[in-house]
């Protein structure tokens, strides 16, 4: 399909339109408290896995970069000061959405898509349930809530992953490391790494109802429906983070 | 204002893409009355009954269910009006995530009924399907026949005055097939659900508007229509192209002049 200006347009509307159904919906009785949870841990716990390895290879890469850099400087005490900083305002937030992205956001569109495509969501609507709160709501709500924690846990793991490198490849001592990481993160630093993942979360979430629901065209429609949710989501949250990046900032002193 | 029919179909055209798919249908059912859908494939049938529990909107005309007006209704107004109709989709469209049990417990779970309720409910409604034994599995371990007997069990659970059936016996072996119409024909003659039954299979429409069943004690026995009762409760409609071609009773459908028609019983 091409992405004529006015098709894009109308994919924002959109995803908007159904942003706006989400968030009404989630207020309103019944609550599938259920679903959520199942959610949570499908998408938080599922997750995990695929969070630690990304985060303790991220950050032990970053470290051996970071230190080649600074080393020129005569400055590779600043290593884990660097490493922390960068994994946490952007790697950390940025990577566990992009891997979320690929693997939750892709689930949800191809299962909603195959839902669709099965009649199992008209079903559902002919047995009188609301499918946007019976299944778009429990995976946004999950996803929203799990992908700060998944970044947290992201964050984490890189430290260590630094700290590995750092002690076994650089001979850096651990206090050193560790003292210089944790004295460089201020308090807008861990309001920025987890504000991002929130909207991000929410962003790739409600990407991957919007292309499951909108699927046509049999089990063919549901491959394209699940490629097209995780480049949007993954664009989209890179378009965000350069926003939220600039926002973050203003308010750093 | 109650009308003496439950559905009425007032002019309805709906479009998908630029071809009209139904092109001005108009038809009611009464009360107990069992109206069979019979078309070529693409005619538009599955279209009617979807159009029929709001799960798409015409683009022009009016439907009618129980007197109510149901094209400009909220979303959230139509769950009431669902909630007097069964549909068993023409591929079942069972939930692949949940078990048998669940599927058919499903309506009873969302309006909040409570455990032992709805444990015995389930297991009489499969009972009633003759599938009691599946209760455990998931329905990618049934056979297809299995699929549209226990959608029927999860469309029935809820009891609705209006059943919409989408060839709720393609594909399935004579004696299954049998037994689906049965439990259609009981559900018509014995406890007065008002049935939308979609097929292109001709020898099961004929079925249904030829047997009758009778509650004699606990068993249920079908019968068939003789010279000294005929069956007024089941009629036929003849969708082509989107539009209806003919309507009424059986006889008349036999008797049809019309070279389609012939073509199409032949
Ligand atoms: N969601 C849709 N989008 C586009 N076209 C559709 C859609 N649903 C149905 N159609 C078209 O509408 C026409 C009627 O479809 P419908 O499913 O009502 O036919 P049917 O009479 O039930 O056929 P069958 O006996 O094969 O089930 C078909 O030509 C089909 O291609
Ligand atoms: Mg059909």
């Amino acid at each position: 399909m091409p992405l004529t200006p006015k098709a894009a347009i109308k994919e924002v509307q959109d995803i908007s339109s159904l942003a706006a159904k989400i968030f009404i919906s989630a207020f309103k009785r019944p609550l599938y408290l259920k679903d959520v949870l199942t959610q949570m841990d499908v998408i938080g716990v599922g997750s995990l896995a695929v969070i630690i390895l990304t985060g303790f290879f991220t950050g032990a890469v970053l470290t051996l970069q970071t230190s080649k850099t600074l080393s020129t400087f005569g400055a590779i005490g600043f290593t884990g000061q660097l490493v922390a900083v960068s994994l946490v305002r952007e790697l950390g937030p940025v990577l566990a959405s992009l891997m979320v992205a690929g693997r939750v956001g892709s689930g949800i569109a191809s299962e909603l898509g195959s839902m669709l495509v099965t009649e199992q969501i008209n079903a559902m609507r002919a047995l009188g349930t609301d499918p946007i709160k019976k299944l778009v709501v429990p995976r946004v709500v999950a996803t929203t809530t799990m992908l700060p924690i998944l970044t947290v846990v992201a964050d984490a793991v890189g430290v260590i992953g630094g700290l590995f490198v750092a002690v076994f490849v650089l001979h850096i001592s651990s206090n050193l490391y560790l003292n210089s990481a944790w004295d460089a993160l201020n308090y807008m630093d861990v309001v920025g790494g987890l504000l991002k993942p929130l909207v991000f979360g929410a962003t790739l979430s409600i990407v991957g109802c919007h292309c499951g629901l909108r699927t046509h065209g049999g089990t063919q429609g549901v491959g394209r429906s699940t490629t097209q949710a995780v480049v949007a989501s993954s664009i989209l949250i890179l378009v965000f983070n350069l926003i939220l990046t600039r926002i973050i900032l203003a308010y750093t002193q | 204002m109650t009308s003496e029919y439950v559905l009425e179909m007032k002019n309805v055209v709906k479009y998908y893409g630029d071809e009209p798919v139904l092109d001005g249908v108009s038809f009611k059912v009464f009360r107990g009355e069992t109206k069979i859908i019979i078309g070529a494939s693409g005619s538009g049938k599955s279209t009617i009954l979807k159009l029929i529990m709001g799960l798409d909107r015409p683009d022009e005309g009016e439907i009618l269910v129980e007197g109510q007006e149901i094209t400009r209704m909220k979303e959230s107004d139509l769950v009431a009006v669902r909630g007097k109709i069964g549909m068993v989709f023409q591929e079942s469209a069972l939930f692949d995530s949940l078990s048998v049990r669940e599927n058919v417990a499903y309506q009873l779970y969302e309006i909040g009924v409570d455990e032992d309720e709805i444990e015995s409910k389930v297991r009489e409604t499969l009972g009633f399907v003759g599938l009691e034994d599946a209760i455990d599995k998931m329905p990618s371990e049934l056979s297809g026949g299995m699929k549209r007997r226990v959608a029927l069990a999860r469309a029935l659970i809820g009891h609705p005055d209006i059943m919409l059936y989408d060839e709720p016996t393609a594909g399935l072996d004579p004696i299954t097939s049998r037994r689906i119409n049965e439990l259609i024909i009981a559900l018509r003659d014995i406890k007065g659900v008002t049935g939308v039954f979609v097929t292109h299979r001709l020898r099961d429409a004929f079925t249904l508007a030829t047997q009758y069943a009778s509650n004699g004690g606990p068993t249920t026995t079908y019968h068939r229509e003789g010279a000294t009762l005929c069956i007024a409760n089941t009629r036929f409609l003849l969708l082509r192209d989107g539009k209806i071609i003919f309507e009424g009773p059986d006889e008349l459908l036999r008797r049809s002049e019309d070279p389609y028609i012939k073509r199409f019983l032949a």
